[in-house]
């Protein structure tokens, strides 16, 4: 049997993208489930030793592709590159990032492969099928997971047929974790030359301006998140200063960001970031099935709504029904007089 | 010869609103339950084409979308706001299709309206949310990508630059003629709908929807071609049925699950301060915070 691959994105520092080291972690426990190997495919420049940051989570082949011209990304050259290599080694499973570049390069690798790709997925299981209508069963697909259509359901998708089973995730949905070495890891250089020609790089970058990480939510240990329900920017300043009282970030549902209260790089859920922090305060958030998909590992959650029905509700520790602005400013002071 | 600009759009069940009904039995959706609508980011995409028309001599709008008889709906809207004529794409064949065999037939359409310079879309519908279909059309058609696209910068007749938006930043690329762009919400929203196109196009109709009508206008067509959206079925496509609908998609939907929620042991209190002091005093003596 073939095995799993990761795609590693490439930061703008050089380094690898923590979504793809959280792939890697999975695509491990998927080979793990498949009794297959792992293997990671780095396209990029100035590539030297990155297997260090790829090994650590238990990839047994790295292939490089470095060359001058696959950085920064565009389309072209790294499909082409991709499409091949996955043509001589016929990957099982294939998981890139749903991130700028992932959205954007997996469908391109997908199509000319002819092969089935889910986006945003929630989760990714190892399962069989069976085709009532033909009686044919299949052993062990990958189960790509995720929440459809509103959010009122969950979908679990499967390609029987074509190969490889692609998929993309967000950035903190699987989580990143170490691995025994390999016994016998390999590096496998790619002749950049035999991949790709001068067609693949039409598209000229003329100007590029990327900006640090700004703001981390997905590490922090507290986060105030806001919803529809907060009901404007200037109400959102009372969870900054909650925020601020707890040492919390700030986080938010979509239809928050939607709204124009808050920035997109805050966004919880689905299409936005996963976190699992100790404490989540959701404040105004009805707690639709995609926003939960992202916060539901919190260890504990308060939720603060007028409406005592919110899903939301459902899976809180605690419940608060009541106003933002009348529950938050007594949080803060009853904090600032008890707190050491 | 024109300057062809192809826009992308899709008829979208309104995900805001969703009901019960909303899920057939096989995981595909009951579209005919849910209110319609254009979907947003393809008017973006509609502006950014509008544009480039205003910058480029003899350019012309051709809207293709591809779903049931009433998308020509957004066929007509996209006309009220500059479109210069459309093309539906419509079979029962289709139905079932992923964003693969989406995009096989679409890349067919677009090739049958060759020559072209431009394939504009939308990021992605809010039905689905995947983003594929535009460059998974890209490839089929064997033309570069320029994805998330923000604004158009500059367009002649033998390349365009765009400014696209990123997770963190921007990035303003050159492409060469044909390519495909798909378009970022944050791009200029569409202008409204022009009054003279709104009177010039609102008998524009496909030939379906000339059989339900019970006025005659068949004169009024032949002195007015531009009435008539195009209607294009598997064959006028030409593609091969096994690519198509559910047979032709390579992902399944294996199985539909309503969510259920995990109920936890919700304690429910009440904004009073007495409460709010008992539940901080929790947190504080448990480490939760502080």
């Amino acid at each position: 049997m073939n095995n799993v691959f990761v795609y590693c994105e490439i930061t703008e520092e050089g380094h690898v993208a923590e979504v793809s080291q959280e792939l890697l972690s999975k695509g491990r426990k998927l080979a793990n489930d498949l009794g297959i190997g792992l293997e990671a495919v780095a396209i990029g420049t100035k590539l030297d030793g990155i297997e260090k940051e790829i090994l650590p989570y238990g990839a047994n082949v790295v292939h490089v592709a470095d060359d001058k011209r696959l950085f920064p990304f565009t389309t072209l050259p790294h499909a082409a590159i991709l499409v091949k290599l996955f043509e001589e080694q016929k990957p099982e499973i294939a998981l890139f990032g749903a991130t700028s570049i992932g959205r954007d390069l997996a469908p391109r690798v997908a199509s000319a492969l002819r092969c089935g790709l889910t986006a945003d997925c929630t989760s990714l299981e190892i399962g069989d099928h069976t085709e009532a209508k033909a009686g044919k069963t299949y052993k062990n697909l990958l189960y790509q997971i995720r929440p459809a259509f509103g959010g009122n359901i969950i979908a679990t998708i499967i390609n029987p047929d074509t190969r490889p089973q692609m998929a993309t995730v967000r950035e903190g949905v699987m989580k990143k974790e170490l691995w025994p070495a390999a016994s016998n890891p390999v590096v496998n250089k790619i002749d950049v030359a035999n991949y790709v020609s001068d067609e693949h790089f039409v598209v000229k970058i003329i100007e590029r301006h990327i900006e640090a990480q700004k703001i981390n939510i997905k590490n922090a240990q507290v986060i105030v998140a806001g919803g529809y329900g907060v009901g404007s920017k200037e109400n959102f300043n009372l969870l900054y200063d909650l925020a601020d009282v707890l040492g919390a970030q700030v986080g938010a549902s979509r239809a928050a960001v939607d709204a124009g209260y808050v920035e997109h790089e805050r966004q919880i859920g689905q299409t936005g970031i996963t976190v699992r922090p100790k404490l989540y305060i959701a404040c105004g958030i009805s707690g639709a099935v995609q926003h939960r998909a992202g916060m539901d590992q919190a260890s504990m959650i308060i939720s603060i709504n007028t409406d005592p029905q919110a899903p939301i509700n459902q899976i809180a520790d605690y419940t608060i029904i009541g106003q933002v602005h009348e529950v938050i400013p007594r949080m803060i002071k009853y904090y600032r007089q008890n707190s050491k | 010869m024109p300057f062809r600009i192809i826009v992308l759009a899709k008829q979208v069940p309104d995900t805001r609103n969703v009901g019960k009904d909303a899920m057939k039995a096989d995981g595909t959706v009951n579209r005919a339950a849910l209110p319609a609508i254009f979907n947003p980011e393809d008017l973006h995409a509609l502006e950014l084409a509008l544009r480039v028309k205003d910058q480029v001599k003899d350019a012309e709008i051709v809207i293709v979308s591809m779903g049931p008889g009433r998308a020509a709906e957004i066929i007509r809207e996209a006309m009220y706001r500059g479109a210069d004529s459309g093309v539906l794409v419509t079979d029962r064949k289709f139905a079932g299709s992923d964003t693969l065999a989406t995009s096989y037939a679409i890349s067919l359409a677009v090739k049958k309206l060759a020559p072209f310079h431009l394939v504009i879309a939308g990021r992605q519908a809010i039905d689905g949310d995947t983003a594929q279909v535009g460059p998974q059309t890209a490839e089929k058609l064997g033309i570069p990508q320029v994805t998330y696209a923000e604004e158009l910068v500059s367009v002649d007749n033998k390349q365009i630059t765009i400014k696209r938006r990123l997770e963190r930043g921007i990035e303003v690329v050159k492409s060469p003629l044909p390519v495909a762009i798909t378009v970022h919400s944050s791009a200029p929203v569409c202008r409204p709908r022009n009054a003279k196109l709104v009177m010039k196009f609102k008998h524009a109709r496909t030939v379906t929807e000339l059989q339900e009508e019970t006025k005659d206008y068949t004169e009024l067509r032949h002195d007015r071609p531009y009435l008539n959206i195009e209607e294009w079925s598997v064959d006028d496509i030409q593609a091969e049925t096994d690519k198509l609908g559910l047979s032709g998609s390579p992902t399944k939907v294996k199985k539909i699950e309503n969510v259920v929620l995990q109920r936890k042991e919700s304690k429910v209190l009440t904004a009073d301060e007495k409460d709010m002091d008992l539940l901080m005093q929790e947190l504080i003596a448990t480490h939760v915070i502080g």
